[in-house]
């Protein structure tokens, strides 16, 4: 396939920045989005150019580097993958393709198509924990029994990734199916009950304090996660933000 | 609970109450204009009520005035906080493929409410309050004391294309704001998708049939008196 790309390009965090047009060919439909791009990093470095920087790292789906936000949606076309899971089968040959960065105030951009995430490690370390010593006092796993209903859920919720593909879709740059998701891992377990109220106060407050925007149930969100995190979490979130609020 | 309606979610709820009440009082509302198609004495007899029982007036109006203020307001807090969030746009966004063109328009379906909403206080609120409490006419009497004026001014309003053209209009931008914010609400209100898809239903349906009644109302006396 040969294609052609526009993408954005930013010197550092100060830089004003710009879409620049690039030329790929040569493109089997087998390979990923990255290692699309490492062709074309391949091509700017043997022509002495600034190879375009990127987040990565597992390629595998599983860590949630790999912002991009691909003609319009963020990981690009395909429904339940990652950047690094995209195929170039999903375009075709001859196609324009725009690859822009995770656009959000709280995720201001480090360079080229990097952006900061640091904002949702700040949520996590308000509230997304549990203050249980586990060194050497492991417990046996069925000594607190667990519906099966509520484990799965509680696992769903966790298989968040963390990516920012919520935040990066939502016209509102909202936050709220990621904290949601964090929250409802908790609160669906026995575990989680004992910090309940502040956890929730305080993560919200956090995502707050980031300068996230307000979710308005869109929707874009769910659709665009990768691991399939239901709006429900947010409703579930909601729920535990008010009785968080009424118990004090 | 001091921080909780400064907070996102809190306003959320915020947002979705006066939204359940705006919904409430639509319903209400329709129910009472749909009288004016079948039966005239009806309509005139539940105008005369609403408009003069004192719960209704110094309890409900003045709830359902501060209602919409506040709905409206803190829509406009909320955008500006959203568009805020996101300072530099997308070059390329493909809204289209996430979610809805309602979902993601609820400022502007709103906006023309609004504007509504001001040509229906001019239309129909201030003769009201200017009849009843500057005048002093409680009786609600036509001038020649031939039975109720209520009917017959609200014929009368219908009888300008103009004015029946703005108001279809008005609906349908209603309907589209519904089509998204009734099932919104729950969600936010924090119901479970456990319901979702019944909820979803109800709400389309309700989105379609009380603006598309009111269309219909204001359509009937249009036609009715030429
Ligand atoms: C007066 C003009 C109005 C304006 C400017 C307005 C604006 C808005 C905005 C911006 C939202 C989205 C807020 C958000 O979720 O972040 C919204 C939600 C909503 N509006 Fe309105 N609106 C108006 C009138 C109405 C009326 C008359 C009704 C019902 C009869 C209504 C029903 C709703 C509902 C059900 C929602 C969803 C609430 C939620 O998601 O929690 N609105 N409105
Ligand atoms: S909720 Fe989904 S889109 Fe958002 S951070 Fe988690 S995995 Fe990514
Ligand atoms: S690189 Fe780890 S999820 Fe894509």
């Amino acid at each position: 396939m040969n294609l052609t790309l526009k993408i954005w390009r930013q010197s550092d965090a100060n830089d004003k920045g710009k879409m620049v047009d690039y030329k790929v060919t040569e493109i089997s439909e087998h390979m990923s989005f990255l290692e699309m791009m490492d062709v074309l990093n391949e091509q700017l470095i043997n022509k002495g150019e600034e190879p375009v920087a990127f987040d990565h790292d597992c390629r595998e789906g599983i860590c949630g580097m790999c912002s991009m936000f691909i003609n319009g949606e963020a990981h690009g076309p395909d429904r339940g993958v990652t950047t690094c899971q995209l195929h170039m089968r999903m375009f075709n040959d001859g196609d324009t393709i725009t690859i822009e960065p995770f656009r959000a105030k709280a995720f201001p951009v480090i360079k080229d198509l990097v952006v900061d995430r640091g904002a949702f490690d700040r949520i996590q370390h308000a509230g997304g924990y549990i203050s249980v010593n586990t060194s050497g006092n492991t417990q046996d796993a069925n000594a607190t029994l667990i519906s099966k209903h509520a484990a799965d859920e509680a696992m769903d919720a966790a298989t968040c990734i963390g990516c920012g593909a919520c935040v990066a879709s939502c016209k509102n740059a909202s936050a709220m199916l990621f904290v949601g998701a964090k929250v409802s891992q908790y609160a669906l377990l026995p575990q989680g009950q004992v910090e309940a109220v502040d956890r929730v106060k305080n993560m919200v407050a956090q995502m707050d304090l980031e300068g996230f925007g307000n979710c308005t149930n869109t929707g874009a969100c769910e659709v665009e996660c990768p691991k399939g995190i239901s709006l429900e979490n947010i409703a579930r979130m909601n729920r535990e933000f008010l009785s968080a609020n009424v118990k004090g | 609970m001091s921080g909780f309606f400064k907070s996102s979610i809190g306003r959320k709820y915020a947002m979705a109450l006066s939204a359940f009440f705006l919904m409430f009082f639509l319903l209400q509302h329709f129910a009472i204009n749909i009288l004016s198609v079948f039966s005239p004495d009806a309509f005139n007899e539940a105008s005369h009520f609403m408009g003069t029982f004192w719960a209704v007036q110094y309890v409900l109006q003045p709830i359902l005035i501060f209602g919409v203020i506040y709905h409206f307001v803190m829509g406009f807090i909320l955008e500006a906080r959203n568009r805020s969030a996101r300072v530099k746009k997308y070059a390329k966004n493909n809204g289209a493929a996430n979610s809805s063109w309602m979902s993601r328009n609820m400022i502007y379906s709103g906006l023309c409410i609004l504007a509504f909403l001001v040509l229906h206080f001019i239309d129909f609120w201030f003769p009201e309050i200017n009849t009843k409490y500057i005048q002093g006419d409680m009786s609600g009497l036509l001038g020649n004391g031939e039975g109720f004026r209520y009917y017959q001014e609200l014929a009368h309003k219908f009888e300008s294309p103009l004015r029946v053209g703005a108001y279809v209009i008005a609906f349908v931008f209603l309907s589209l704001h519904l089509m998204h914010g009734f099932s919104s609400a729950f969600q936010s209100a924090g119901a479970s998708s456990m319901r979702k898809e019944k909820l979803q239903l109800f709400g389309k349906a309700y989105a379609i049939i009380i603006p598309l009644g009111f269309i219909f109302i204001a359509l009937f006396h249009h036609f009715n008196h030429h």
